[in-house]
């Protein structure tokens, strides 16, 4: 059954497409979900062992996600033309009638029916708007880049075949997860997403770091599964529907009380907690870089890990209302956000691995979007999540075009100096570096601008009608700004400056790793200018805040009535001062004082953990992480598989058990007497009729027939009729 | 054909594995080629007969109503008819039978345990199989007694003949622990016969068995008695399940059993206790049933707790798979408990997924143990290296058995979680919140605990008193055969679960619906999801 939508044609404006990519989105994820399957049963067979089956349908999906981008663009900017005529509308709903909506394009929604249960049909489908398109068009071209870049990468493992099937189900969860019509579906593809995580993590799993990685990401994830799965309920009985649609429209026309909103969305803020690395679920993410590099850029940067903030910012309704974002000045999703954006960096400075920097840096990246949503800066959340895509996937990628060279991910002990020797990847990862620090004019320059706008804490110049005045996250994010600045310096100093100190002679790495390399670097660049701050007179008005006006569902019935803080001047004026002050103080540690000492040094014997207790016990809670990592897995896991488990069985074999035990022994006894004393003829009949069928069963059936079980089962019968006799005269 | 099979859809199929195992009786034991034929033919032949059933099923389209009832007199002086019929809600129970005895029969093929003779384990296999599909069809109440003893014996010399080092012990135990729950059952059915109101049949006033007629003729009696009876019914299936505490004869009865006999005692045995409580306990007593079911609910979910603990304390393989049966029953018993259409469809979902999953769990353990010839995960590892589709096969298992969607075990275990956010109305809110909490954390350590047995097993490198064994190799063709209509169950009804929720929503709701008719207070459950 087809519950297809059509599209309304606006009155007038000739918008000739059908809208057929929009319509048949669901191709998208098909195409990687089929190559899965294909690599899985025939991979080996191709030329290049199934890589090229990934590569094909991965660009095709590729292909196709642009051209549902462009047709999604000529609708919005149909609409656009149309003015606030509000006649406009795809989609399911039609509430977004005359009046209510002002211009804005609802999403459109397919679907078929999943299952029923209780008479209800449960859909499945897919719900394309700017949103998914954004995402569909980022995770197909990372995917598409990090295919070919694998490639090369991965050439001559012993699971290759394998690892690009995983390559692909990967790609298609994650489609099939951006598209979703439902929460349900929602869940399915987060679940999805999360094995593909383990089994890529776990790549090389006769290590048993890998898998125990592996297992600690998979397990993790599932503690913050709970609360997805509590929350989806919640708002599935709350809302009547796991559509999208539903869901929001119902909590933001309070059809669905405040208390169970704000139930739902913390629930769900578990999941974002867990999925998203944001503090204090966040230890499994820098583990997870035990999986391949490649891996590591696509999942646990680019894609998988923005999961939850994709969440959120589909179930924008639930969130905005359950926490009241609008007109506060702090709550849990901004709280959390802030803390992890500090957590995140802070850690990030005592790591030696380099994807271990990376990945911390990853969670303060995710912090700075989780704490953009919980300030209501919706497209500044989304914006940084596709700048910091590119420029993220692009330090992965050169990390681990490096480790290819050197063999190892050690800053410390195997890099330095490596600038000279591979040129394309140096280059590439200072521009990504630069773009995540946020200098201008690279993309995080405009994304985390927007997010520090958004907060509504400046109000200096601009900056001022946000939805609250969150003044302590715009702090947080300033200093995160500043450490970010610094200790990507500092890794760029280890990597590739002074001498090297690794083994044998680095070389460039081929140009499958390196082209990946340079588009990302040429976006990392780029991307920012898509959403050009209105008001800042720098570009014509028509190309101002474009990714704004593509993705952000304004007006429409699903979308709750956001704010948007104006640009200001000043603030980024400050905040590249910030990252600049960073910068420097890391330049003057690593690039003067450290390169002073020799140029192989990686920090000075006099540096300040040498001189200052209070900053040596600093260094110590950050090197081990907080005890986050000590907490979870030696005393939480550490108890439940340990003595909890083990008190559970002893209780089961000993208390349990025995008086299961001692109701045997006893009723033999009873047995016995009631056996020799009251009837045996009715032990006689059973006796001989399971004689006959043992006796046709050979010898064992004749040893094992001792007369126990003959007697039982006629005490047992004599005391039935004797039960349902008092039975039934007493009631 | 349609007529023919309404009149002997359901008798031969349920008939027919005796007669092969009469036949076989006939036959001496040394021709074991030929036993294994019959036997392979005689299950085949019912397999088919529930392909026809299905599709006529298909045809029909009334999953909602019994279909292929055939109503006889049988034992006149109590009462009792042969009736029989299928409807939703069994359908998938039976064919799922139908399905994992030909399966069991070409996994034996060429293994069969000591003390070997496949003549009697064959027979008593197919005498299981006429136990078990009697009891899906069965629609009068000392008739479904019956067929839910025949299965005793057969599993109980299974268990004590064929079974490992203690396995005396464990048949004994099962055999006694469910025979005490039968007689409470049976104490109750009486009790029902007695209490309940006469019906009209064949024109005249009379007491019945017949579990059609029953939910309205019970509904006189007074609720104090219905709390006694149902409470026999619940310690009868309650004890089939297992459910905590009365589980204890399941990792035993698991560990001793050969195989075959672990897997249809996971597959179909267990669910011959949910399934009770489906079709008879709750739609007969339905107000019996909302005053037991905040507790059976809390013994689902500390069953979820417990039986996920009783795992991880495990070194042996197939112990933890056992224990793994329990704390997923504890998620059939609590959609049960939930009293609700959804509750109820997520039950059935969860039975026949645990059955394809842990059956092939067990089957996976066992060839585990045909070759290491040990199932101490301390002494496993490696199997990936070793026996690398065997370990993918296992890897895919525990994804499923850990309720990975997109796979079956979901589908049994989310909509459980969901429905008790909102049971039944006369159900308290907050107690089953409670339970669902609980139960999502039991998800958590369902994970932990499959993950970790696969780590012990099937990562890392294997153990040097294993590395160079030849006899170490990977699935053979009669294992294969024997897994892939399951491994391809489970993928499929994951993707697509409106295959079996398209047959077990009418007539969950129909058995739920009928129960709102007779209710006298109201006092019955809301059918509606979603309010």
């Amino acid at each position: 059954m087809l519950n297809t939508i059509i599209a309304a044609e606006p009155s007038g404006t000739a918008v000739a497409a059908s809208g057929w990519f929009l319509e048949n989105a669901w191709l998208i994820w098909l195409f990687p979900a089929v190559s899965f399957l294909v690599i899985l049963l025939f991979g080996k067979r191709f030329p290049r062992g199934g890589s090229e089956v990934g590569i094909a349908a991965v660009g095709t999906s590729f292909v196709f996600g642009l051209l549902t981008a462009i047709q999604w663009i000529s609708e919005v900017e149909g609409a656009g033309g149309e003015g606030a005529g509000g006649e406009y509308t795809l989609g399911a709903s039609g509430l977004a009638a005359e009046g209510e909506a002002s211009g804005g394009v609802s999403a459109l929604t397919r679907s078929i029916t999943w299952l029923t249960n209780g008479a209800e049909a449960i859909g499945a489908g897919i719900m394309i708007d700017g949103l998914a398109v954004m995402m569909i068009f980022v995770v197909t071209l990372v995917s598409l880049l990090v295919h070919v870049y694998s490639t090369d990468y991965v050439a001559g493992d012993r699971r290759y075949t394998h690892f690009f099937a995983f390559l692909s189900l990967f790609t298609a969860s994650m489609l099939f997860f951006v598209t979703a019509s439902t929460t349900l579906q929602m869940l399915v593809g987060w679940e999805l997403v999360g094995v593909c995580s383990f089994a890529l993590i776990g790549h090389w799993w006769e290590q048993k770091p890998n898998s125990d990685a592996a297992l600690k990401a998979f397990f993790t994830n599932r503690v913050g599964d709970m609360g997805l799965i509590i929350g989806v309920s919640i708002l599935f009985f709350g809302a009547g529907t796991f559509d999208v649609i539903g869901v929001n429209e119902a909590a933001i026309n309070g059809s669905m009380s405040h208390t169970v909103t704000l139930a739902a969305a913390l629930c769900l803020t578990a999941a974002v907690m867990s999925k998203s690395g944001q503090f204090f679920l966040h230890t499994w993410l820098p583990d997870a870089m035990a999986g391949p590099t490649p891996v590591s850029a696509l999942i646990h940067a680019a894609t998988m890990v923005v999961a939850g903030v994709f969440m959120v910012a589909r179930l924008y309704g639930v969130f905005f209302e359950g926490f009241t974002i609008g007109g506060a000045s702090v709550n849990l999703l901004a709280l959390i956000g802030g803390l992890t954006t500090l957590v995140g960096a802070t850690l990030a400075f005592v790591q030696n691995d380099i994807k271990r920097v990376l990945a911390y840096s990853t969670v303060s990246q995710l912090g700075y979007m989780v704490l953009a949503l919980g300030v209501g800066a919706w497209t500044a959340a989304l914006f940084h999540l596709f700048t910091h895509a590119f420029f993220k996937a692009c330090l992965f990628l050169g990390s681990g075009s490096v480790s290819h060279a050197v063999h190892s991910f050690d800053m410390k002990k195997n890099m330095g100096g490596l600038r000279k020797a591979m040129p394309h990847t140096y280059r590439t990862f200072m521009i990504a570096a630069v773009a995540l620090a946020g200098l201008p004019i690279f993309s995080g320059f405009w994304s985390k601008d927007e997010i520090l706008v958004g907060t509504g804490g400046w109000g200096l110049l601009g900056g001022t009608g946000a939805n609250g005045a969150y003044t302590a996250m715009l702090a947080m994010g300033m200093v995160t700004a500043a450490l970010t600045g610094a200790y990507m310096t500092r890794v760029v100093y280890l990597t590739f400056f002074g001498e090297y100190r690794g083994h044998g002679t680095p070389h460039e790495s081929g140009p499958r790793i390196t082209v990946p390399l340079w588009i990302l670097a040429g976006l990392a660049t780029v991307a920012g200018f898509i959403n050009f701050p209105a008001g800042f007179q720098l570009v014509p008005a028509s190309w101002e805040e474009k990714f704004f006006h593509w993705v952000e569902p304004v007006g429409t019935s699903y979308f709750p009535a956001v704010k948007h803080a104006t640009p200001s001047w000043s603030l980024a004026i400050v905040s590249v001062v910030v990252a600049l002050i960073g910068i420097g103080a890391a330049y003057r540690y690593y690039f003067v004082r450290v390169g002073a000492v020799s140029p192989a040094a990686t920090e000075r014997p006099d540096g300040l953990t040498a001189k200052s207790s209070l900053a040596r016990l600093g260094h110590r809670i950050l090197v081990n992480k907080y005890y986050l990592d000590w907490l979870y897995t030696t005393v939480i896991v550490g108890f439940v598989k340990g003595p909890l488990a083990r008190a559970a069985y002893w209780t089961n074999q000993n208390i349990i058990d025995r008086v299961v035990n001692e109701a045997g022994t006893r009723s033999v006894q009873a047995g016995n007497i009631v056996y020799h004393k009251v009837d045996q003829l009715v032990v006689d009949g059973i006796v001989n009729a399971t004689g006959k069928i043992s006796d046709s069963s050979g010898e064992e059936l004749r040893r094992i027939q001792t007369g126990k079980v003959q007697q039982y089962a006629a005490i047992m019968f004599i005391a039935a009729t004797i039960l349902a006799g008092i039975f039934i005269i007493v009631i | 054909m349609g007529d023919f099979l309404n009149n002997w859809g359901l008798s031969i199929p349920t008939f027919l594995p005796i007669i092969g195992a009469a036949v076989m009786l006939l036959i001496p034991k040394e021709r074991e080629q030929l036993h294994k034929l019959i036997a392979l033919a005689t299950t085949v032949a019912v397999a088919v007969f529930g392909v026809l059933l299905l599709i006529q099923f298909v045809d029909n389209d009334n999953y909602g109503a019994l279909n292929f009832v055939v109503d006889k007199g049988w034992i006149d002086v109590i009462d009792s008819r042969y009736i029989m019929g299928v409807d939703g809600i069994s359908l998938p129970l039976m064919l799922l039978t139908m399905l994992i005895v030909p399966l069991c029969v070409i996994y034996s093929w060429n293994h069969f345990p000591k003390p070997h003779n496949p003549k009697a384990f064959l027979m008593l296999l197919l005498i299981l199989e006429t136990g078990m599909i009697g009891t899906f069809a069965a629609q009068d109440l000392i008739l479904f007694f019956v067929f839910f003893e025949v299965v005793l014996l057969p599993m109980y010399f299974m268990i004590g003949v064929w079974g490992g080092e203690n396995r005396r012990y464990a048949a004994i135990k099962f055999f006694l622990f469910t025979l005490f729950g039968s007689a409470l059952m049976l104490v109750s059915f009486l009790a029902l016969y007695f209490l309940a109101d006469p019906v009209m049949v064949g024109g005249e006033l009379a007491r019945t068995f017949d579990m059609r007629l029953l939910p309205e003729a019970a509904a006189g009696i007074a609720k104090s008695s219905q709390v006694w009876v149902f409470g026999g019914m619940f310690l009868g299936f309650g004890i089939k399940v297992p459910m905590f505490p009365f589980h204890t004869w399941l990792p035993d009865a698991h560990t001793e059993a050969p195989t075959v006999g672990s897997v249809i005692l996971a597959a179909v045995l267990l669910k011959l206790g949910t399934y009770g409580f489906v079709r008879i306990a709750i739609p007969i007593l339905p107000e019996a049933a909302a005053e037991w079911a905040p507790f059976i609910g809390l013994l689902a979910v500390i069953g979820i707790i417990y039986g996920a603990l009783g795992c991880l304390a495990q070194r042996d393989l197939k112990r933890l798979v056992a224990f793994s049966s329990v704390a997923h029953m504890g998620f059939v018993m609590l959609g049960i408990a939930t009293l609700t259409d959804f509750g109820i469809n997520a039950a059935v979902f969860g039975m026949v997924a645990h059955g394809l999953i842990t059956g092939m769990l067990f089957f996976l353990a066992g060839s585990v143990k045909d070759r290491y010839h040990t199932l101490d995960m301390s002494r496993l590892g490696g199997l990936l290296v070793q026996a690398p589709r065997m370990g993918w096969i296992l890897g895919f298992c525990a994804m499923a058995s850990l309720g990975l969607p997109g796979l079956a075990g979901f589908w049994g275990e989310f909509p459980a979680i969901l429905a008790s956010y909102n049971p039944a109305e006369v159900l308290a809110e907050e107690t089953f919140r409670s339970y669902m909490v609980v139960a999502a954390l039991g998800t958590v350590l369902a994970a932990g605990y499959l993950l970790w047995m696969l780590q012990k097993t099937a990562f890392g490198a294997p153990r040097e008193e294993f590395a160079n064994n030849p006899g170490i190799r990977d699935a053979t063709v009669s294992e294969y055969m024997a897994w892939a209509p399951l491994l391809i169950l489970i993928l499929l009804l994951g993707v697509y679960p409106q295959l079996l929720f398209g047959a077990t929503d009418p007539a969950v709701i129909n058995s739920l619906s009928d129960c709102l008719d007779s209710a006298t207070s109201g006092a019955c459950f809301d059918a509606a999801a979603g309010k």
